[in-house]
């Protein structure tokens, strides 16, 4: 008899026998353990079976609010005044400026992403030190469009055993219903996921109204059909596989978990050895584990927690709720699978009482380098200038010698004005001993002189500085140009120099 | 020996191909199936490539595609729309006022990088990518205007040239004093020494009195009796710093011998209007503007 066939013999033996009172044993199989795992191999579905407990409440409570974040933000307005969007966040492309509430980033300013990228790998790196992959559980995008999409596959085909029954059934009435119905609300999962996404680039009530007349721009369609077929693929038909396959976190995971970590543990020590269990029977002498396989049916992943700590294992905590449920009903304190370390276990075996290190060197230095990055970016939105000055010294020709002898140097100073108001700035120069200042384009002469430069806009001069002869003392002079609002006293200078080119006596 | 019977590896549990040389077999281990998959959609893709576009070769030319797309036609278009893009602004820069230009920083802005570009084409050759001149060409960056550093003069001397082949050209010529016998050798020296003097350098006082008189019969009809140089006549000014051909005795004696004059060709007719008047913005705005 052949391997497969005689273990769906073993499944369907098993299917009649209980785990315990009250507890079916499930046939449930481990598709991606480690034992059944080929490299040739198509996927094996996986029905995870509905549980109930506090971890699924919360995830649900955490769906709930992500998606709401994430369908909702770009519809949040935010009055910035006339000319500017009026987008709580947007990434305006067209524009070149990220707007984030009371915060607006132009390009040049993209060392806040890379503050904030440091941030969320940081923050990433301190949670899965002390909670293992919580990311991945309850927070990661492929988990909760995964959480709902098998949220509307159940709703509309039926918990785990009627959507094996209905996968395995010929094609009928019933089952053609029922997968349409299953794949059109994915699709339109999909569709608004990908609508959503494109909002976050343009005015979402322009956008979404021109999406629907057609008029919008070819790119938006695009990107909408891009990322609807990439959420209805990944949510509704990769599924795990992008975590155990696709995904480069579980990799990295190894390196940020230690014998301390919290993560959903199987306690073998209480657990083993397993076994069917009747009423009546002693405890004693044996684990805890009556064998039932319901962790095994509710596991999104296809693995069975039992082989301890996987690859797989996104630590979504579903398997908790669903031995905690079992355990309730053979009057067990529950806890059997329960947030734990690897170190515990080990104590207990050893007689020890178990402990739990949050404070450990590495969490202090993930907190201090996040509190640090934290603070460098606190103070740098704080404190950013509205004002910015750039100086460029025309190095073609470096000087030019004018008729009476006197030297002039040429700079393109460029004025950006981060205010969404136009304001007239004052731009003054320090420069060599009598020195002449022209700005082509501002018919004053005399310093400070008056530029107007328009609401959150980059002006550019030309700046001609004149030094008559006699006081060319040196072949390199020092010059510094300042801008400053006269009505608030917010001031920037740049250093530069004046080439006299050898004409020094 | 070669098998021809396929099998299954009993190791592996996978088909084998047949193959056997030296009792070692070929397992034949599928592709993974995405591969494939990403093969037939790439066959797929090309037939509706050939389909849509250009590509199979045919006796008198190619198959054009339903879509008739074409990147010669496609960069034609792209510059049409660019010169459309641009009329707008080009007509503004006609219309405005050289004041009205460099207020308007956006106009300003065009109409200089617009120049630059042209000027970097047509112009640099001769005068250099920064305009600073050399021996012999003018710096366009200093104070110094041969037939004038205004708006309009500059358009003009951009539209006709110096002695060009333009009917309308700016013209002017120094005589070849040594060359063609007008002055003796000994005149030219007591010249120099007076043009030294103009300028307001140390030189032979004696020479100078000599050349007085020579200076203003045979110079200061363009040069002016103070040397100060005449703009309507492209004469330039002697008294100041700047020398096109050299300010060194040598230089301003070859040039009394030679009277060297160069060329500008017009641009009125290779360059459109538009394109002149950015020019000429983008000249005035390096400084020397008056």
């Amino acid at each position: 008899m052949s391997a497969p066939l005689l273990s769906t013999v073993r499944a369907v033996a098993a299917e009649t026998a209980l785990a315990a009172d009250g507890v079916a044993r499930s046939n449930a199989q481990a598709t991606n353990s480690a034992q059944s795992r080929e490299l040739y191999r198509a996927r094996q579905p996986i029905y995870p079976k509905l549980v109930h407990g506090e971890f699924r409440l919360l995830k649900w409570v955490g769906l709930a609010g992500m998606l709401a974040i994430y369908y909702g933000v770009p519809w949040i307005r935010w009055e910035r005044g006339p000319g500017a969007p009026d987008q709580a966040v947007l990434v305006d492309l067209f524009r070149e400026r990220f707007y984030f509430f009371w915060i607006e980033i132009w390009p040049q300013e993209v060392y806040y992403l890379t503050g904030l990228l440091i941030l969320a790998a940081l923050g990433l790196f301190l949670v899965t030190a002390l909670f293992g992959r919580v990311w991945c559980g309850y927070a990661c995008p492929q988990t909760v469009w995964t959480d709902l999409y098998i949220m509307v596959e159940r709703l509309i085909e039926g918990d785990r055993n009627a959507r094996m029954r209905l996968d395995k059934s010929p094609w009928t009435v019933e089952k053609f219903v029922k997968k349409t119905a299953k794949h059109t609300v994915w699709l339109m999962i999909a569709a608004a996921t990908g609508g959503a996404w494109i909002l976050y680039f343009h005015d979402a009530p322009t956008l979404a109204a021109n999406l629907f007349q057609g008029t919008a721009d070819i790119t938006a369609y695009l990107f909408l059909g891009g990322l609807t077929f990439t959420t209805y693929w990944l949510a509704g038909h990769m599924r795990e596989q992008v975590c155990t396959y696709m995904c480069p976190w579980p990799r990295i995971q190894a390196a940020l978990i230690d014998q301390d970590t919290l993560m959903v543990t199987y306690r073998h020590d209480r657990g083993e050895p397993r076994g069917p269990h009747k009423k009546g029977q002693p405890w004693e002498g044996r684990g805890h584990c009556i064998d039932c396989n319901q962790c095994v049916a509710a596991c999104p992943m296809g693995i069975d927690i039992r082989d301890g700590d996987q690859l797989e294992c996104i630590n979504c905590a579903l398997c908790i709720d669903a031995c905690d449920d079992v355990m309730k009903r053979v009057n067990l304190p529950r806890g059997l699978i329960a947030y734990d370390t690897s170190q515990n276990i080990e104590r207990r075996l050893r007689g020890e009482k178990p402990k739990i290190r949050l404070i450990r060197p590495r969490l202090i230095l993930y907190a201090v380098s996040i509190a640090a990055v934290g603070a460098v970016m606190l103070f740098g939105l704080s404190t950013r200038a509205t004002i910015e000055l750039n100086v460029l010294r025309e190095r073609n020709p470096t000087f030019v010698r004018l008729s009476d002898g006197s030297i002039r140097n040429a700079y393109t100073v460029k004025i950006i004005n981060r205010n969404n108001a136009p304001r007239t700035l004052a731009l003054a120069v320090d420069g060599p001993v009598g020195f002449e200042i022209k700005a082509i384009g501002v018919e004053q002469l005399a310093m400070p002189l008056p530029v107007e430069v328009p609401g959150d806009k980059l002006r550019s001069l030309r700046v001609l500085i004149t030094v008559p002869a006699k006081a060319l003392k040196e072949v390199s002079l020092p010059i510094v140009f300042r801008v400053n609002d006269p009505k608030t006293a917010d001031t920037t200078e740049t250093r530069s120099v004046f080439l006299s080119g050898g004409s020094a006596p | 020996m070669v098998g021809k019977k396929k099998g299954v590896d009993e190791f592996s549990g996978t088909e084998t191909t047949g193959h056997e040389w030296d009792g070692i077999r070929e397992l034949d281990t599928p592709l993974p199936r995405w591969w494939l998959w990403v093969f037939y959609a790439t066959i797929v893709w090309a037939f509706g490539y050939w389909i849509l576009y250009p590509s199979w070769p045919t006796l008198s030319g190619y198959m054009p595609g339903i879509l008739h797309q074409s990147q010669r036609a496609d960069v034609e278009q792209a510059v049409l729309e660019l010169r459309s893009k641009r009329e707008e602004m080009g007509k503004m820069l006609g219309t405005a006022t050289l004041e009205q230009i460099e207020a308007d920083p956006n106009l300003f802005q065009f109409a200089r990088e617009a120049g630059k570009s042209v000027f970097g084409d047509n112009c640099a050759t001769c005068h250099g990518s920064g305009a600073q001149g050399f021996k012999g060409y003018p710096n366009l960056n200093d104070d110094v205007w041969l037939w004038g550093g205004k708006l309009e003069d500059i358009k003009h001397t951009i539209q006709v040239g110096v002695r060009s082949t333009s009917p309308d050209t700016r013209q002017s010529q120094m005589p070849a004093f040594g060359r063609d016998a007008m002055l003796e050798s000994k005149q030219i020296d007591d010249l120099v020494e007076y043009v030294v003097s103009l300028a307001g350098r140390p030189a032979n006082t004696e020479a100078v009195g000599r050349a007085r008189q020579t200076f203003k019969e045979q110079c200061a009809v363009c040069h002016g009796e103070d040397g100060k140089g005449k703009r309507e006549l492209g004469a330039p000014n002697l008294t100041d710093t700047e020398w096109l051909y050299g300010g060194e005795r040598s230089d301003i004696r070859a040039q009394i011998v030679t009277g060297r004059g160069g060329v500008m060709p017009t641009w009125g007719s290779r360059l459109d209007p538009m394109t002149i008047d950015a020019l000429a913005v983008y000249v005035h705005s390096l400084g020397g503007g008056e």
